[in-house]
């Protein structure tokens, strides 16, 4: 017993720095995931991105149709590299809806005539407040909304081509 | 070969990541009231940007940190209380968002465990004098 209570206290310390040693070798997660999943799509109205086509409002996402809302913008490189999956999707019938994060109408036009329009409203989002409103970190991500608008699930990062089959089973179910 | 490639890889542009807007109205416009800005500047300081993870929001010069402050200040201004704001911002994005860490389930070790170990210390503290004393 009078061992036991000499040695327990190392024992605790070892213990402890084994722990903490762990912690800082372990890569830690860099992906701050959205805590509005599973809440309403927080309500806004966004100008159109591109004159001519239809800009982007809460109430078009919760008119009783599942959408996916892909947070995107020409600037950014994967965003580009999602496209071909993006056109797949629309494709097979599964309605999207962009919002263009701080983008310029020549820029998304430009954008879109390069790797095509999936898109069938695109809200312009200047300062990244819709954008914060989603618990959005990056683009591109996405969401997925049911016809009700609530936020089902978000995808980091570019959808890629392994995600589409899964992404059309998720918004069919949705719906 | 090699030596052309290396003559393009120079000369090739960087992949732009970040966009060519502004940077937001109040990104790094201090607001006319002193008051209001000191306390904008307050939280700033306590929330975390989300693309360089290390920094807080005033530290960072991340585009989207630029956002952030522009989005703290023009609400200071509306008048919303920097605790309001900070909760906004935690139920977007998690606790992670915050430099202050709140007192949940899952945060209260780190709390409570300090006491703890005072107490022990003590404990054993007094253990120890009384043999002495004895001895």
């Amino acid at each position: 017993m009078r061992r036991l209570v000499t040695w327990a206290p190392l024992a605790l310390a070892v213990l402890l720095g084994a722990a903490l040693t762990y912690g800082l070798a372990k890569p830690a997660g860099t992906s701050v995931t959205s805590k509005m999943v599973g809440a309403s799509v927080p309500a806004f109205a966004l100008p159109p991105a591109s004159p001519g086509r239809p800009g982007l409002a809460s109430a078009d996402l919760a008119a009783g149709r599942p959408h996916l809302v892909n947070l995107f913008a020409s600037w950014c490189v994967p965003c580009a590299a999602e496209a071909p999956q993006l056109k797949a999707l629309a494709e097979a019938g599964v309605p999207i809806v962009g919002i263009a994060v701080r983008d310029r109408p020549e820029a998304v036009d430009a954008f879109l005539v390069r790797y095509g329009n999936p898109y069938a409203r695109i809200g312009s989002d200047e300062a990244s407040r819709v954008q914060m409103n989603f618990g959005s970190s990056g683009v591109p991500e996405t969401f997925l909304v049911d016809g009700r608008g609530r936020i089902l699930q978000q995808t980091m990062g570019p959808i890629g081509p392994q995600d589409v089959a899964t992404l059309i089973a998720a918004a069919r179910a949705a719906g | 070969m090699k030596r052309a490639l290396l003559a393009l890889a120079l000369l090739a542009a960087p992949a732009l990541a970040d966009s060519d807007l502004p940077p937001a109205p109040y990104a790094d416009v201090a607001l006319p009231d002193a008051g209001q800005e000191a306390s904008a500047k307050a939280l700033m300081a306590t929330i975390r940007c989300l693309v360089c993870q290390g920094q807080s929001i005033a530290d960072s010069n991340a585009e989207m940190a630029g956002d952030m402050r522009s989005l703290v200040r023009t609400r200071i201004a509306a008048g919303e209380r920097p605790e309001a704001i900070r909760d906004w911002l935690v139920s977007r994005y998690g606790a992670w968002v915050s430099y202050r860490p709140p007192l949940s389930r899952t945060t209260a070790p780190l709390w409570v465990a300090p006491l703890l170990f005072v107490g022990l210390g003590l404990v054993i503290a007094r253990g120890s004098f009384r043999r002495r004393r004895r001895g």
